[in-house]
């Protein structure tokens, strides 16, 4: 199993604030990594460390490295577009654009370029398969992003993100603002995706990274305090805070 | 792909171009007005320009005393008022008047607010005029423009004000109510004080509109250059001078006109500037930063 | 306070504000309704359709006029939209926290306050006489822009800000440039907006008389190109009210111009009504 991306020394900083503190992790490829930890940990911090998301934030500074397949997305000479491509991100609350369904997955390609409108058809619905949304919203494409439920919305703006055609998919606690029901299904996607994908996630919901994920990583105060697989870091944590966090003794 | 790239980039110069046009306008209307106002200020003599009583262009007399005046009495007459009767109808809108006479008497003030400033001034010249006269005078006169000025910037106040009333948290209105407040003490010592600065800003708006008005004021002041003796004397103000003498003059003339064209200017700011202070101190008084 | 004339007190308060709005209602009332009643008469396919005459006896109908309002219009809105959104969008979206950013809103404050009146003399001084361009329709439409530039970067710049932060994440994190993020997402997003202040400055534009009695001459012939000259209705009626008898066609005008800003107010607010539920993401 290859490091899909990796950290070295990585710390980040809001102007004067230190978010993250030397964290070094390998995210392996193909597979579910989970950060948790509670509020103000660092843990979107680190996920939008990944995909340079924190770049439009004026002010932030950051030192160490993040490889992506082995090679540097900070360096001077990357192009923070070509990274965004491959690095996709879901956000907490569904944010599709107030276009219609095809407008908003087809977003992506005819932005970067990647394609003509025929196969731009065929993108947008293998990536609204890829989600599974396709069966739901196949007879209405030109209808509005935002009339879709909101499990919908976050299922579109999932397809959205897959229709670049992303290696790594970034998602910063997709399922908090949905209902169990969505939830649920969503969840299901994961363990699909992850067989074409590198799934990053960051949630609070400390059950749905024990169900879904197979790596955890627990941050703290910026800390990357504990990082293994899932199933040892839930019954045998080594580490006395990360034991706290687990069973509830500060959240 | 490099056309991305290069559109990128260039598409932040552009913008910043439009951005800074705006201060390019500003300086160039600032140094084309002053440059062209500097012969008649050389030749009257700064003093006799500002504080001169008799404009006389024929007889190469520039004192625009008489339109300062004008323009000051003209502006104070229509806030005095405009305002009581801006806020009352703004607090009727928002607090007191039930949703069937809202809905008829709010498309209203908003058509009125929109209405052209001539329309103002002709129905000011057919209905006012002749009105004033009934009592004395030639009809052309300082109460005619205030009345007309008054009536023009009425629904500015009305609309902006009522939008501030709105604007004020529900839990201030129900906290009041809740202590055994009357309706009015709650509009008078909460909402009112709340919405204090969207109501001074209304003024402000509605004062920078009257004192810059020219056309109506040509129509019912009769732009007589003299200090107006009475409220029933004719009366001329800044921009009504300067747009009715515009076409016609020339020489030192047209830049005794440019001249007041600053003096309005100044006038305005330093008027903006008082409000702004009073605001300022206002909300201080009050707790708010 | 004793409830009984805390009482007092809101009975009376409140016959004053219905009094208030009782005397705005008949001001209303007086403006529109006597317009209407001179002015209605006289508005009928012909009045649109002759020129004017001319002279002190102001006959005739306003067909030149429309035509050189008409004109004015589509040159100022040609040149005033693309600067006055682009430099909203400057604002908005790229400008950083720097001197130069507050030097250039100082200035459009600045020029929002400014008398309508001095933004004539200017084009006077400057575009007439100056550059030569003379009475026209030029010099009146290049005023206009400057007179309306604030308004339309403020409303356009508010617009903008109102599009929620996520939509720009969004396309930054699928890979757009920032031109492409502005120009796909955020621009169309705020288009009601904009369309709302383009409007507002087309009724303040159809308004405005100073500025261009001093900067369009006051022919009544038809304009030919855009550096004749020429009259907009609100100038006609102007000079119609002072210089000639015809004070029914002057209301007659006045009709018009209520007319156009009710028309103009009406777009207003469907587009504002239309467009809020569709940001939100009503289903």
């Amino acid at each position: 199993m290859d490091d899909k991306i990796e950290t070295r020394q990585l710390s980040f900083y809001y102007a004067k604030r230190q978010a993250l503190r030397n964290v070094n992790l390998k995210v392996r490829e193909k597979q579910i990594t989970a950060f948790i930890g509670p509020s103000g940990c660092g843990k979107s911090t680190l996920l939008r460390v990944l995909n340079r998301m924190n770049d439009t934030i004026p002010g932030t500074r950051i030192e160490g490295e993040v490889l992506l397949d082995g090679r540097s997305i900070y360096g001077s000479g990357v192009d923070v577009v070509e990274v965004r491509k491959r690095v996709g991100m879901v956000f907490q609350q569904p944010n599709p654009f107030p276009k219609s369904i095809f407008e908003n997955v087809a977003f992506g390609p005819k932005v970067l370029g990647m394609s003509h409108k025929v196969s731009l058809d065929d993108t947008v619905e293998r990536s609204l398969k890829a989600a599974a949304l396709w069966d739901e919203v196949k007879d209405c494409l030109g209808k509005s992003g935002l009339a879709l439920s909101g499990g919908q919305q976050q299922r579109l703006c999932i397809a959205r993100a897959l229709a670049t055609e992303p290696e790594v998919l970034l998602m910063d606690e997709p399922c908090s603002a949905l209902d169990p029901q969505s939830t649920l299904r969503i969840e299901e996607l994961m363990d699909e995706l992850k067989e074409q994908y590198t799934i990053v996630i960051v949630t609070h919901n400390l059950q749905q990274a024990g169900r879904v994920s197979d790596w955890t990583g627990f941050l703290f105060l910026g800390e990357l305090v504990e990082y293994s697989k899932t199933a040892d870091l839930f019954s045998r944590p080594q580490n006395k805070r990360t034991e706290d966090y687990i069973t509830g003794r500060f959240g | 792909m490099r056309a991305r790239y290069l559109i990128d980039r260039s598409s932040r110069t552009l913008l910043l171009v439009c951005a800074f046009l705006t201060l390019v306008v500003l300086a160039a209307i600032a140094v084309y007005t002053f440059m062209f106002a500097l012969p008649a200020i050389r030749e009257v003599g700064l003093w006799h320009f500002l504080f001169g009583k008799v404009w006389r262009p024929e007889s190469g007399l520039y004192g625009i005393l008489p339109m300062i005046v004008g323009s000051v009495v003209v502006t104070l007459g229509a806030l005095i008022l405009a305002v009581p009767l801006g806020i009352g109808c703004a607090i009727l809108l928002a607090e007191v008047a039930p949703q069937r006479v809202r809905q008829f008497l709010r498309p209203a003030v908003e058509l009125l607010v929109g209405i052209p400033s001539v329309v103002y001034g002709l129905v000011g010249l057919v209905i006012v005029v002749p009105l004033v006269r009934r009592i004395e005078g030639p009809g052309l006169s300082v109460a005619a423009g205030i009345i007309v000025l008054a009536v023009m910037i009425l629904p500015t106040i009305v609309s902006i004000s009522e939008d501030s009333i709105r604007a004020v948290p529900k839990s201030h209105k129900e906290g009041a109510l809740a202590l055994g407040a009357t309706h009015w003490q709650t509009i008078w010592r909460v909402l009112l004080p709340s919405a204090r600065s969207g109501i001074v800003a209304s003024v402000v708006l509605g004062m920078g509109r009257a004192i810059g008005e020219a056309m109506a004021m040509i129509m019912v002041l009769g732009m007589a250059p003299r200090i107006p003796s009475s409220l029933f004397s004719p009366a001329s103000t800044l921009a009504g001078m300067i747009a009715a003498e515009a076409p016609e003059a020339s020489g030192v003339h047209r830049s005794a006109l440019f001249a007041m064209s600053v003096v309005l200017f100044l006038l305005i700011i330093v008027i903006n500037g008082v409000a702004l202070a009073i605001m300022r101190r206002g909300s201080r008084a009050q707790g708010i930063s | 306070m004793p409830r009984a004339s805390a009482r007092l007190t809101q009975k009376m308060a409140m016959v004053c504000v219905w009094a208030t709005g009782a005397i705005t209602v008949f001001a209303l009332l007086v403006i529109i309704g006597y317009t209407l009643y001179r002015g209605l008469p006289h508005v009928g396919w012909s009045f649109l359709t002759t020129p004017p005459r001319g002279g002190t006896s102001g006959a005739g109908g306003i067909s030149t006029v429309i035509v050189a309002t008409l004109y004015l219009m589509g040159l100022t809105l040609v040149i005033l939209v693309p600067l006055g959104v682009g430099a909203a969008v400057y604002l908005a979206e790229y400008a950083p926290d720097n001197r130069l950013t507050r030097l250039i809103r100082f200035g459009t404050e600045v020029l929002a306050g400014v008398p309508s009146i001095v933004f004539g003399m200017f084009g006077f001084a400057l575009l007439v006489i100056a550059l030569h361009f003379k009475f026209s329709i030029l010099s009146g439409a290049l005023t206009l822009v400057c007179l309306l530039l604030p308004t339309l970067i403020r409303t356009s710049e508010e617009a903008i800000k109102a599009v929620p932060r996520s939509y720009r994440e969004a396309a930054l994190a699928l890979g757009a440039t920032k031109w492409q993020t502005t120009w796909r997402v955020t621009l169309p997003a705020a288009i009601a907006g904009i369309a709302t202040g383009i409007i507002l400055c087309i009724g303040r534009a159809m308004g405005e008389t100073a500025a261009l009695y001093v900067t369009m001459g006051g022919t009544t012939a038809l304009p030919t190109s855009l550096l004749s000259s020429g009259r907009t209705l609100a100038v006609h009626l102007y000079y119609l009210a002072t210089v000639t008898n015809n004070l029914d066609g002057a209301f007659a005008v006045g009709v018009i111009l209520i007319i156009v800003i009710v028309v103009t107010n009406s777009i207003t607010t469907w587009l504002s009504q239309r467009f809020r539920g569709r940001m939100a993401g009503g289903a």
